[in-house]
């Protein structure tokens, strides 16, 4: 029977293993953490439907069960090696094993905000990122840096990405829309505190995503604020006085808010480069290269390694769970076609 | 006059016909890297000269890429060429270099 390795066992990674799995192919999954989908239970609801993170996460954790699959966690894959007629992996420790075919599904990590120093991240305690908001929306403690409820909730987008500065000129693609969906949860759970959104385009790509935004500003009452924040300062009370231009009037505009809202975009995780490096299939941004992204987006253009899910580019749940699919049916071809 | 709302305006509104973007081209050829300019308002918000005046750089280059070049290089001298706003750009626009061409340029086709 063919061997398939599938390294990450985020959404795109046990997608694709119960996809194979079902066609009777049998798969081990790598995962470098102690659990799987550590990118989706840190998250609270999932935009577009506001569905539960946790009820996404066990519907996929469920999937882990179907027979054929075999979980290896706690187990970092450095390198891959291709050796003929199978590939070798290689782990942290030296350990190996082979597969016929892999498939890298070592998706994303949020850029690291300390990177835009002027913006006051691990400075002030005011300056929180779109992941820190996710957990206190959770667990329904939107709280300021005094422990109080805040009276006002700013989100900034396109921290990391669109910029120059930190290396990374690609759109994120999530966040414009995961702080319209975080600004309507302020305002869902903390009635009275404002919410404003600063954007430079609000890029709404996504079915339902342009209803959310009218949503957002007819029932919700979230203000939207063309311009993008510069530099972020704490007040003496512990808030974050904000500089910005407001475009659209073409004046400066100074704002206090209790919590500035950083929203990080969607970089390659380190997994990602790593074996991006190895194999030579780094692209831009040092997320996965595939052979073409209309027709071959799994290939990667080695024999029998492909790539699925936020690993190749930032991309939502479904898309991700729909990549995977589609690589799965590439590797069962791939598999099929060879000597038995 | 103000009381009753009365004035006398000039009619203000961008005719894209007629406007000639002859020192705009100029600029770009000077300092290519404004063509990437996405309108965020990062160095007019941080600019040191704006905290004191109603001086944007963002407007006027914006002016300057319309061909509104009238009153630019009487409101260019409020700028202290201190470069901070060079230093925020996410697009990387070189900005110092580019108020020192835009100068350059209404200085030499001064009618
Ligand atoms: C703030 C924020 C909010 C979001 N909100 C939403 C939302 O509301 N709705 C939505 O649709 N999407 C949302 N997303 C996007 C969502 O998180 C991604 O679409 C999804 O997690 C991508 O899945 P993936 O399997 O490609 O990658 P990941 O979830 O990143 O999974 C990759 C897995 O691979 C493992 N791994 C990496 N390298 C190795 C290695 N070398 N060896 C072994 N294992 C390895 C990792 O530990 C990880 O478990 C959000 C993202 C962010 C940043
Ligand atoms: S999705 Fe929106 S916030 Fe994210 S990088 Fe693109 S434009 Fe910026
Ligand atoms: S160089 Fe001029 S425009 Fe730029 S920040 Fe300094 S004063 Fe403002
Ligand atoms: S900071 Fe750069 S991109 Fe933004 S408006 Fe100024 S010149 Fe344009």
């Amino acid at each position: 029977m063919k061997k398939v390795a599938i390294i990450g066992a985020g959404p795109a990674g046990i997608e694709a293993a119960s996809v194979l799995a079902r066609q009777g192919v049998q798969v081990t999954l790598f995962e470098k953490s102690e659990s799987p989908l550590k990118n989706i239970q840190d998250k609270a609801f999932l935009f577009p439907n506001f569905q539960a993170a946790q009820e996404v996460a066990d519907d996929l954790s469920g999937k882990l069960l179907t027979d054929g699959i075999t979980t290896i966690l706690g187990v970092d894959i450095t390198d891959l090696k291709w050796q003929g007629t199978e590939w070798k992996l290689i782990d942290s420790k030296e350990q190996t094993y082979v597969a016929d075919a892999v498939l890298v599904a070592t998706g994303y990590q949020v850029f690291d905000a300390h990177r835009k120093e002027e913006l006051g991240y691990g400075i002030y305690k005011g300056v929180i990122t779109s992941l820190d908001m996710e957990q206190m929306i959770k667990h329904g403690k939107i709280l300021n840096a005094n422990g109080d409820e805040p009276k006002r909730v700013t989100f900034l987008q396109c921290v990391g990405s669109r910029d120059e500065k930190s290396g990374n000129n690609y759109c994120s693609k999530i966040c414009c829309v995961t702080a319209v969906k975080q600004a309507i949860e302020v305002r869902k759970q903390i009635p009275a505190c404002e919410a404003s959104v600063f954007y430079m385009d609000l890029r709404m790509w996504g079915q339902g995503f342009e209803e959310m935004y009218r949503t957002a500003q007819e029932k919700y009452g979230v203000s939207f604020v063309r311009g993008r924040i510069s530099e972020a300062a704490a007040t003496f009370d512990s808030r974050i006085q904000l500089k910005s231009e407001d475009t659209l009037m073409g004046l400066p505009l100074k704002m206090t808010t209790d919590l500035l809202v950083l929203m990080v975009g969607m970089e390659a995780s380190c997994g990602t480069k790593a074996l991006g490096k190895a194999c030579d299939i780094s692209g831009d941004y040092g997320f996965i290269r595939t052979v073409s992204p209309h027709l071959y987006d799994n290939d990667t253009g080695k024999p029998g390694l492909f790539a699925a899910g936020s690993c190749k580019r930032p991309m939502s749940v479904w898309d991700t769970v729909n990549d995977a699919r589609a690589a799965a049916l590439a590797i069962k071809e791939y598999v099929d076609s060879l000597p038995q | 006059m103000n009381k009753f709302g009365f004035a006398i305006k000039t009619p203000r509104s961008e005719n894209m016909d007629k406007v000639s973007l002859e020192r705009y081209h100029m600029l770009l050829d000077r300092e290519p890297s404004f063509k990437r300019c996405f309108q965020c308002g990062c160095c007019s918000a941080t600019c040191s000269a704006r905290q004191f005046t109603d001086f944007s750089i963002r407007r006027v280059h914006t002016s300057f890429r319309r061909g509104e070049y009238e009153g630019l290089d009487e409101q260019l001298k409020q700028c202290m060429l201190c470069g901070k706003c060079t230093l925020v750009c996410p697009r990387g626009v070189n900005l110092r270099s580019l108020i020192i061409n835009m100068r350059q340029i209404l200085d030499e086709t001064k009618q």
